[in-house]
């Protein structure tokens, strides 16, 4: 059972990492995109093998519905199709340094730090009978209250800068 | 038996995609989609190491990355509409106005 549960998070892992190097290298935007969606479904099954269900649903509402909806929706107002005479990339070669570093360093630290923080008491077992949702509810409204609350003048500055800017005239 | 550091590499090669997309690709909206896997491949962190520690902390802060990710999608590319409409294109090396 475990061998197979292995199994299946390589499975995952290998077609998110597969669609994160289409969404690099794909010429087209829309294929890009496209990719992308594939990566967020990918990183929802991982939630709900973290039995994370509440995050995996958001996950797929928030970012593969709106979020990507609405990047295509601007791909599409903008008519961006590839263009086949132009080059779609520069600094290949810094780029790929910068990137090679950075998973040296990542990859050091997730090899060679340790763990630490406080120690919770969420339990796999307290998460299927309280419930996920309960659990992020209770967090979400008793410790986190402010915060909630700026979020939502965040999202209302959001919607005013982007109704501002996408204006006809400014 | 899948450890916390299975999910924490998987993270961290989607982060280095998404910094190398980032300084690469010459498409705004594609550099633009790099930016969203790079702080999904954190988001996939937090978790990982929230349930790890048997906490919520660290999920309810995603739940706080994935809110200012939209609200970046919403100004993001209200942006690059914007820019479109004066340029006629959104190639990052068309926005050079303030280039010394």
């Amino acid at each position: 059972m475990e061998l197979l549960e292995l199994l299946f998070f390589y499975l995952v892992a290998f077609v998110a990492v597969l669609s994160g190097v289409l969404v690099v290298s794909c010429k087209s935007p829309v294929h890009s995109a496209l990719a992308l969606v594939n990566t967020f479904f990918c990183l929802a099954v991982f939630y709900v093998m973290l039995s994370a269900p509440f995050m995996a649903a958001i996950q797929v509402m928030v970012y593969a519905g709106a979020i990507m909806v609405l990047i295509l929706f601007v791909i599409m107002l903008l008519n961006l199709g590839a263009d086949a005479h132009r080059k779609y990339t520069h600094g290949v070669v810094w780029g790929a340094i910068c990137g090679i570093l950075t998973l040296l360093v990542t990859g050091f630290f997730v090899k060679r730090g340790s763990i630490t923080g406080m120690q919770g008491d969420v339990t796999t077992e307290l998460i299927q009978g309280f419930g996920h949702t309960e659990l992020i509810g209770k967090a979400l409204f008793t410790d986190f209250l402010l915060p909630f609350e700026i979020t939502s003048i965040l999202l209302l500055v959001a919607i005013v800068g982007a109704v501002i800017l996408a204006k006809k005239e400014v | 038996m899948i450890t916390v550091y299975h999910y924490m590499a998987v993270s961290a090669i989607l982060f280095s995609l998404g910094t190398f997309g980032v300084l690469t690709r010459k498409n705004a909206i594609v550099i633009f989609m790099c930016i969203e896997l790079m702080l999904n491949s954190v988001n996939l962190t937090f978790i990982a190491l929230s349930r790890h520690l048997g906490s919520m902390d660290g999920q309810v802060f995603v739940f706080f990355i994935m809110t200012v990710a939209a609200a970046e999608a919403a100004v993001g590319l209200a942006l690059m509409i914007s820019f479109y409409r004066n340029r006629e294109s959104i190639d990052v090396d068309d926005i050079n106005l303030l280039k010394w």
